[in-house]
């Protein structure tokens, strides 16, 4: 009986295969990359807990935007009374310089803050406000923490936030902590 | 004549393509590894709103995603077009997230729960008054680590100063 040879499959379309496969998990699979700002929420306010202590009028920088999206900035006055702070309307892109000018005050002008430990940001929106500016405006007011940080890398160790050692970023973050207070929402109308 | 003769015709050999097929399958595993399959049907539109100032999410083990977005057009007709919250695969109330929150805190290690992430996953659309009722309740559930998601890009479209 003679012995018939397998025939050799051909292994040309093995490519084809390959590729079909990777074209579907190219389409079905998405890059998920998880980015994003981060925040940290503040605890309820229990009844029985003492109400924090009072800030000075002059340490707070508010941000007001109401529901159609147009945003009020208020800051300044060493005196406790809201009447006589400085109230205006900005641009989105305006509220980084405000806010990088407000936090590193220092002292300086006795209507702004006292120091960047002080200084606090109070961000309040209206429900009618839309989440892209919410974020867009978050986003400014981190880039102000983020340019002062980065200014202040430079000058005391000539390099970028991001070459220092832990101890020496901790260092500067400490001493612009980012007080960014999301004020519980308010109809502001509009 | 020439007393050595050129065997065949010249011209260039032809390239093996046998390798083509490893080459290729090398790109599969590469895609396969990394790249991760959406674990949740999305109910919702959800395109992310851009921002500069991003960090990306460590330890994606104890991150938990609340997605928030008018319902997709498919589904519009049985939900309607307002926003709504979905928690994993399906459409949940304001008041269901307490429970989920213990639920997505009772998955992880004990020592892991205090790290545990929120990250609210919003379309840019959606009105900031169901963000802070969602905030609100996330504080009542004592889940304070959030994080709002977004795509790298620049703000305002692009116009700066």
């Amino acid at each position: 009986m003679a012995r018939r040879e397998a025939p050799e499959i051909n292994a040309g379309s093995m490519a084809d295969i390959a590729f079909l496969l990777l074209i579907f998990f190219l389409v079905t699979t998405t890059m998920d990359v998880d980015k994003g700002i981060s925040r940290k929420l503040p605890p309820i306010i229990e009844d029985f807990v003492e109400p924090p202590p009072p800030i000075k009028q002059k340490n707070l920088f508010t941000v007001l935007v109401n529901s159609n999206d147009d945003i009020l900035v208020s800051y300044g006055r060493s005196g406790a009374g809201a009447e006589n702070r400085e109230e205006r309307y900005v641009q989105p892109t305006e509220i980084r310089d405000l806010a990088k000018v407000f936090i590193s005050n220092f002292g300086k002008d006795p209507s702004s803050s006292d120091s960047p430990q002080k200084a606090i940001i109070s961000l309040q929106n209206d429900r009618g406000t839309s989440y892209e500016m919410f974020i867009a405006i978050q986003n400014e007011l981190t880039a102000a923490f983020t340019e002062l940080r980065e200014e202040e890398a430079m000058k005391k160790h000539g390099k970028k936030l991001g070459e220092l050692s832990a101890k020496e970023a901790d260092e500067i973050k400490d001493m612009y902590p980012q007080k960014i207070s999301e004020a519980e929402p308010v109809n502001l109308g509009g | 004549m020439s007393k050595f003769k050129r065997k065949g015709k010249g011209g260039t050999p032809a390239i093996s393509t046998a390798s083509l097929p490893d080459i290729v399958f090398m790109l599969l595993f590469f895609f396969m590894v990394t790249t991760t399959m959406r674990e949740v049907d999305l109910k919702v539109k959800n395109t992310k709103p851009n921002a500069t100032e991003i960090q990306k999410l460590e330890r994606k083990s104890l991150v938990s995603y609340i997605y928030v977005g008018a319902p997709k057009d498919r589904l519009a007709t049985q939900f309607g077009t307002e926003p709504r919250i979905q928690l994993n695969d399906a459409f949940a109330k304001l008041t269901d997230i307490s429970q989920w929150v213990e639920t997505e805190r009772e998955a992880r290690n004990e020592a892991e729960r205090p790290l545990l992430t929120i990250s609210i996953k919003a379309d840019k659309k959606v009105k900031m008054g169901l963000i802070s009722d969602l905030k609100q309740e996330l504080r009542k559930a004592q889940a304070l680590k959030i994080n709002y998601s977004a795509t790298p890009g620049e703000i305002f479209g692009g116009k700066k100063k």
